[in-house]
């Protein structure tokens, strides 16, 4: 039984870092070079889509809505790309992004709790 | 506050409130052993109400909590809400089952956790709600900036003056403005005069005249005179909104110090889940009995104490509290970077011309050298320095103009950089500048005695420039710079603060050192070509110096973008520099220390949320897993943590507030 458990938990511990460490989310959004516009919903502590793939030289324009009201969710950063805004609740706030190099931004409320990241690939690479 | 930030920390008050007293009710019955013995029959029965009562609670007080837990984690999310939902839900299902099974435990483990769940939910609420509040105080200085904006214009249209609303100005619109009005849209006085409190935007606290030809910002206040004023800024152009929108970014960002904190937080919540549960096993294998009691009590309050919130807070509310208070002052940081930089300064490079000196220099002497008269120097000068933009050349525009002197038609004209200016007049060779350049050309300045009048002048702070026709000398306009009055303190307080201060100037040695005695500056780079500025900053910085550059932000782009921060001086109307990370809205050396100052005490700020917040973490953890109870026997009460983990947030915004009660003003 005692054994059961320790392995029952380590088992957990494994699970904890894949699922939160190593995993991505499932739900993302990629942008074909036509396509520029985005709606990202800011609601129960998590950015919906938190994955965006896009292309260098898109001009991207990305439309928060913020259902959350708590003070956390307020503020989108995007911390390397030197751009933030103030984010109204339940109204649409747009967010103007130039992708000139490739990259990973991750994109987070002012205490890191929401976190979203934009993935900027070169344009001759797949999807 | 907001309204809509009022009516969420009312309901949060409100929650906790509600789980507050189900928590207080039930520990006080339990204290008092008023509630029936946990056992199969009709106990068993009051015991599933109790269990179901506290969970209509608990979802009332914390449904948001739930919602965004899972939410998070079908995002492969952990954050706070996770390790509370988790901590008081496992309390919840762990008492839930003791109800219904209470034989499959241990005597010693038949034990609910409902008031646990209750309070801790309370405790978070109450300092979620708490937050709340002070967060709303911390941009208390953007709301002010904001607040400032005139809501209506008087007009004048057709001929009559008419009141309409600020959208509704059009650009070179005419509006009259009273005394003691706010002056609502920026323009230029075109009538009359007044005294202009600019002290909202600048931190400059003395009134400052303002007359026809004058620019005006608005949000600043007329005091005495009435004046019309042609609008030239208006909208997201106008002053006030560049600076709102300047602070409002500049807030949201963050100081490299700040980097690390964001590496930790995408690691924290993930950590301390496993971390919970590997206190758990470590209870199970070598805790004492009741094993399963001690397991749930150390994970749960492992969960409940970690706080990432107020790791996450630590260097944000600070660096908005103190960029707001920045901004007060009339000293706008363009980012957190440039806050951080600005505490690491060793040098500040001043730049003479209009840095040190007013930026406006009055003609003090013409001397002629052969049968020209001095009116007729000053003529061929002016000609000459129509095509510079060099300030001192409008000085003699401008003498030359009083005395409605001729001013010639200028052929080839070419502005030889740091040297002075040549040009055709009247098919004549004309060269007007300093010694350099008479010197390049081969032109005597010795035998004229030229040189020892213009090295007399230079020795009295004032600036020769020697003008030639056809290679000789024939004449010294001597022009000087007015220090400003406040340079010799300001210089004095950046001293004070421990930093090396360097005057740098494209002028001759002798009057550079003239200017630099003056404002008590030892160290003095004379004769140094715009251009060559950037370079003597290389150098510094190669001498492991950290460079703290100041200019006029237009001339001195280079230099301030090679410093390693760059200080633009913008006399109250350019807003924004784009070479300059910190902008000073007003034209005062003083600026200079007040950002200083400001950026020291707001990374203080920053490094005390930090280090509190870190070893709150890094003590609060291992303690709640019971790493004291060998030694003393403690264990954490997961009520207790809840209360430490709420009040942690808490602490961290209030320290960042004190930011707000920092007077740059007695520090002068």
């Amino acid at each position: 039984m005692g054994i059961m458990i320790n392995i029952l938990s380590l088992i957990l511990v494994g699970l904890i870092i894949w699922w939160f460490l190593i995993a991505k989310p499932r739900t993302q959004n990629v942008l074909n070079n036509t396509e520029n516009s985005l709606d990202i919903i800011v609601e129960n502590g998590v950015y919906e889509p938190a994955l965006i793939r896009a292309k260098v030289g898109q001009t991207l324009e990305l439309r928060f809505l913020r259902k959350d009201k708590s003070a956390c969710s307020e503020v989108v950063i995007f911390d390397k790309l030197n751009v933030s805004a103030q984010l109204p609740i339940n109204k649409y706030y747009v967010v103007n992004l130039t992708l000139t190099e490739p990259g990973e931004f991750e994109f987070t409320c002012q205490m890191g709790m929401y976190r979203g990241k934009l993935i900027v690939e070169k344009m001759n690479s797949h999807l | 506050m907001s309204k809509e930030n009022f009516r969420q920390s009312t309901r949060l008050y409100i929650q906790a409130l509600v789980s507050g007293i189900a928590g207080c009710a039930f520990m006080i019955l339990s204290t008092f052993n008023m509630l029936p013995i946990l056992k199969v029959g009709v106990n068993q029965i009051i015991w599933v109400i109790i269990g179901l009562v506290t969970l209509g609670v608990i979802l009332y007080s914390a449904a948001s909590i739930y919602r965004n837990a899972w939410k998070a984690f079908l995002g492969h999310h952990a954050n706070m809400d996770t390790l509370v939902a988790l901590g008081t839900g496992s309390a919840w299902v762990y008492s839930f089952f003791v109800i219904l099974f209470p034989m499959s435990i241990p005597v010693l483990a038949r034990h609910v956790y409902f008031e646990a769940a209750l309070i801790i939910i309370a405790f978070v609420n109450f300092g979620a709600a708490l937050e709340i509040q002070a967060r709303g105080r911390s941009s208390e200085a953007i709301k002010r900036l904001i607040g400032l904006q005139v809501k209506t214009a008087r007009v004048v249209r057709s001929g009559k003056e008419i009141d309409i609303l600020i959208e509704d100005v059009l650009l070179n619109d005419i509006v009259r403005v009273r005394p003691g009005e706010k002056i609502p849209v920026d323009g230029e006085i075109i009538e009359g005069q007044s005294m202009v409190d600019e002290s909202m935007l600048t931190g400059e606290s003395l009134p400052v005249m303002k007359k026809i030809g004058d620019e005006v910002v608005g949000a600043t206040l007329n005091k005495t005179g009435s004046f019309l004023l042609k609008a030239t800024r208006l909208g997201k152009d106008s002053a006030i909104a560049q600076i709102i929108a300047l602070v409002e970014q500049a807030q949201n960002t963050r100081p490299p110090i700040a980097r690390l904190v964001d590496r930790v937080a995408a690691f924290f919540s993930p950590a301390v889940l496993v971390l919970s549960i590997l206190t758990a096993l470590i209870w199970f294998n070598f805790g004492p009995e009741p094993k399963i009691g001690f397991m749930l009590v150390a994970s749960m309050t492992v969960l409940i104490i970690a706080c990432p919130c107020a790791l996450g807070l630590a260097a944000p509310i600070s660096v908005m509290v103190g960029m707001g208070k920045a901004a007060e002052w009339g000293v706008l940081i363009r980012n957190g970077e440039a806050l951080q930089q600005a505490t690491r300064l060793t040098v500040i490079m001043l730049d003479k011309t209009g840095t040190i000196t007013k930026g406006h220099p009055e003609v003090t002497e013409i001397i002629s050298a052969t049968h020209w008269d001095k009116d007729q120097l000053l003529s061929w000068a002016a000609s000459l320095e129509k095509g510079s933009e060099h300030p001192l050349g409008q000085a003699i525009i401008d003498v030359a103009s009083q005395k409605k002197l001729p001013i010639f038609q200028v052929n080839n004209f070419d502005a030889i950089s740091g040297q002075g200016v040549q040009g055709i007049i009247d098919n004549k060779q004309f060269l007007f500048g300093n010694k350099k350049l008479m010197e390049n050309f081969g032109i005597d300045i010795v035998n004229n005695n030229l040189r020892n009048k213009a090295q007399e002048l230079a020795s009295l702070g004032h600036t020769p420039m020697y003008l030639a026709i056809e290679q000789e000398a024939v004449g010294i306009i001597a022009v000087a710079d007015p220090i400003k009055p406040e340079s010799k303190d300001a210089i004095a307080r950046l001293k004070k603060l421990g930093l090396k201060i360097i005057m740098v100037t494209g002028d001759n040695e002798i009057t550079a050192n003239q200017v630099a005695k003056q404002v008590g500056i030892e160290h003095v780079l004379a004769e140094v070509l715009p251009k060559d500025k950037t370079l003597k900053i290389q150098v510094l910085q190669k001498q492991k110096e950290k460079v703290g550059m100041v200019g006029d932000g237009v001339n001195d782009a280079p230099a301030l973008a090679q410093a390693e921060v760059g200080f633009a001086i913008s006399a109250g109307t350019d807003v924004a520099m784009e070479s300059a990370d910190i902008t000073l809205m007003r034209s005062s050396l003083h600026g200079v220390a007040d950002a200083i100052l400001i950026s020291r005490a707001t990374m203080r700020n920053i490094k005390q949320n930090l280090v509190g917040a870190f070893i709150y973490n890094i003590f609060g953890i291992p303690i709640a897993a019971g790493i004291l109870y060998p030694f003393i026997g403690l264990l954490l009460n997961p009520m207790i943590a809840g209360a430490a983990m709420a009040f942690s947030s808490v602490t961290v915004v209030t320290n960042a507030n004190r930011l707000r009660w920092f007077k740059i003003g007695e520090q002068k």
